[in-house]
């Protein structure tokens, strides 16, 4: 071991190996939901590798994005590939990253101590949620185009006259545009750096504070003589070969889109998106890809106040900064759903629904209808969150015992 | 925990039904196989021979035919007719901007169309069946899949000429409440009920030949057929490789999965 030695004379490989794979101690009981965090990991390397591919070959420009994008697509050996598994990776780091998150709101892996843990998560999301932005803009299809279109727009809707100029300091022009296009292509290829600087931080937050568990007890209050944690196991090996199971299983759906279903029935792809981008044309449905669907859906259902959308652009933006307080709003004296009460289990079951439904509503055009369940729906969806200091507290919880169980 | 999943589950139904539904008009079938290829072949040839004044498919090189069975000479002989190159895209002379001026509007390259329009193949399909006589329009004629379309109907020679037999529906929020064979039914039906909100709309229900083309409706079919098969497999050559390759990564990541979870239960199996 003299090569070891003197490389951690120099660097402390063998100190980081151990302190966060062989003798970082997780929790033994983790279940189907603790799969996600590597798996948004996995998503995010793949998005990486892929992108710098695909931008070798693109050309940001409006006068040939579209037409690079249909030279990967048939002239490019194996362009298709690249470009379905980046557009599906889109949705795929979308999805894992919401069970990801959801797991955390099942098991309270935001309380004390790990509000920190779950800002930085947040903060990831929004820059996600940034990226992907940008990212729908380059193929330069109709969708693109005027999705970005409505998006940008709405930072013209901020009142005290600074709406106008900020939109246009962001276009770049006073429409979606190539200098648009420039800036949001050098922006998508910067992002996912941030993103993974910010997940590094996210880990270092985690291996601070130690992983939660669905039975949201903390396994270092309970230490055998040598201190290590009697409910904990070395994360490498055991669950380095557990997520390799969680990697096949979830390679399994995942390239099974990309080879069987990639547009996923105009989810992942949508039509209109086939159509190159016309500043002339606005299509007849504007919507979304549908991982912002249930924000989109909460926008319009603010009706305009005072002459301005201004009042659902706050409501949009409030539905995803709520999630910052999340760790002050429930005041449960447990973690974890297992030891909550009826009421905090169905707030929750309510909330799922409330988001999936938002989901669709955001992909429809609006009738009266539709607008009202999006009303009650966004209602129901603030609700879980500012009601949940008074039905968290005065739920009926459970004994939580000592050690995890299976 | 299972009942949450359920839920869950359940309230991702109607997305299901969202993304199978959608677009008003009822499309035929046109049941087209990609692994056809005399039907791609002839469609190509239809396509250049009739769409192409007009139409490009401006990301396709004419060299993507040797995928579907052509050599380079069939190509040059049979489906380029200028001296342009077999690496040349299926661009056409028509400068956009001057044909926007002709036609009103610029006839759109149709490389993606079975892409971007809902039903794909059977949408072409029922679009090239789908022309009628309309005198209000400019060029005379209708489409069913494609109400005020610019286009003329290029294939009328071939298929002949057809006149719509209308029906009357009265819409209200969305729906369809009543249907009626004549207008006069319709309006009286309409003047009974209460409320703007009912709208009177004039839906083509079938075509009828009343001026027969040099073809028969079955062999008129054909074309319509072997154009949508073309129209799929230029919008996305790569879909049967696609296909073909996803077998086997399929069957390498079950195999990776159970020695992965094999492995898995070895290494946790003093862990209790």
């Amino acid at each position: 071991m003299s090569f070891m030695n003197w490389i951690d004379e120099r660097f402390p490989a063998t100190k980081v190996w151990n302190e966060h794979l062989a003798e970082y101690y997780a929790p033994k009981n983790f279940n189907f939901w603790y799969f996600f965090g590597s798996l948004a990991m996995l998503v995010l390397v793949l998005q990486i590798v892929t992108g710098v591919w695909l931008a070798m070959l693109y050309k940001p420009s409006a006068e040939d994005a579209f037409a690079s994008v249909e030279y990967i697509m048939r002239d490019v050996d194996y362009g298709w590939l690249l470009r379905y598994l980046h557009s599906t990776g889109a949705s795929a780091f979308f999805l894992v990253v919401y069970l990801h998150m959801f797991r955390g709101l099942i098991y309270g892996s935001y309380r004390k101590p790990r509000e920190l843990l779950w800002i930085i998560g947040v903060i990831i999301y929004l820059a996600m949620m940034a990226t992907a932005f940008m990212g729908y803009l380059l193929p330069w299809g109709q969708m693109s185009y005027w999705g970005a279109q409505v998006i940008v727009n709405l930072f013209a809707a901020f009142p005290f006259g600074i709406g106008e100029p900020l939109s246009v300091w962001i276009r770049g022009d006073y429409v979606i545009s190539d200098a648009t296009l420039n800036r949001f292509f050098a922006l998508h290829f910067l992002l996912p750096f941030v993103l993974a600087a910010l997940v590094f931080i996210h880990i270092v937050a985690l291996h601070k504070v130690g992983s939660n568990n669905p039975d949201g007890i903390e396994i270092k209050k309970n230490k055998d003589e040598n201190g290590i944690p009697k409910d904990g196991i070395p994360f490498h090996p055991y669950y380095t070969v557990k997520d390799v199971v969680g990697v096949g299983v979830f390679m399994i759906f995942f390239l099974g889109v990309v080879f069987f279903w990639p547009d996923f029935g105009g989810l992942f792809l949508e039509p209109p998106n086939f159509e190159p981008a016309n500043p002339l044309k606005t299509p007849d449905h504007i919507a979304p890809v549908w991982y912002f669907t249930p924000f989109y859906a909460m926008l319009r259902a603010v009706p305009p106040m005072f002459n301005s959308q201004f009042p659902g652009v706050v409501v949009m933006f409030a539905a995803i900064l709520v999630f910052f307080f999340l760790p002050w709003l429930d005041r449960s004296p447990v973690k974890s759903i297992r030891y909550k009460g009826i009421l905090f289990k169905l707030a929750v079951a309510i909330f799922v629904v409330t988001f999936v439904v938002l989901a669709w509503l955001g992909m429809q055009a609006s009738t009266p209808t539709k607008t009202l369940l999006a009303q009650i729906f966004t209602a129901l969806y603030f609700a879980f969150f500012l009601l949940m200091p008074f039905y968290s507290k005065i739920d009926k919880t459970k004994p939580v015992p000592e050690r995890v169980t299976k | 925990m299972k009942k949450l999943i359920a839920v869950f589950a359940l309230a991702l139904i109607p997305l299901g039904g969202m993304a199978a539904g959608g677009g008003g008009v009822k499309l035929e079938q046109a049941n087209i196989d990609l692994n056809n290829h005399a039907a791609i072949q002839r469609g190509a040839k239809l396509f250049v021979n009739y769409c192409m004044g007009c139409h490009s498919a401006k990301y396709v090189r004419y060299k993507l035919f040797t995928e579907v069975g052509l050599s380079e000479d069939d190509i040059k002989d049979n489906l380029i007719f200028t001296d342009g190159k077999i690496g040349d895209l299926m661009t056409i002379a028509m400068p956009e901007e001057e044909a926007g001026n002709w036609f009103g509007a610029a006839a759109p390259d149709l490389t993606l169309t079975a892409r971007i329009r809902h039903g794909g193949a059977d949408w072409i399909y029922s679009y090239l069946k789908g022309f009628y006589v309309d005198p209000s329009r400019p060029m005379g004629v209708n489409n069913t899949v494609f109400p005020n379309v610019g286009m003329p109907h290029v294939l009328w020679d071939l298929q002949g000429v057809q006149e719509p037999v209308y029906k009357y529906e009265i819409h209200h929020d969305g729906h369809t409440v009543a249907s009626f064979d004549t207008e006069a039914a319709a309006d009286a039906y309409l003047k009974e009920q209460e409320g703007p909100e009912y709208r009177l709309e004039r839906v083509v229900e079938r075509l009828e030949m009343i001026q027969s083309g040099s073809m028969t409706a079955a062999e008129y079919d054909q074309v319509a057929r072997d154009l949508a098969s073309f129209l799929t497999y230029i919008s996305e050559p790569m879909k049967l490789e696609r296909q073909r390759i996803g077998i086997w990564v399929m069957l390498f990541l079950i195999v990776f999965t159970v020695i992965a979870y094999l492995m898995k239960k070895e290494w946790w199996k003093d862990i209790h």
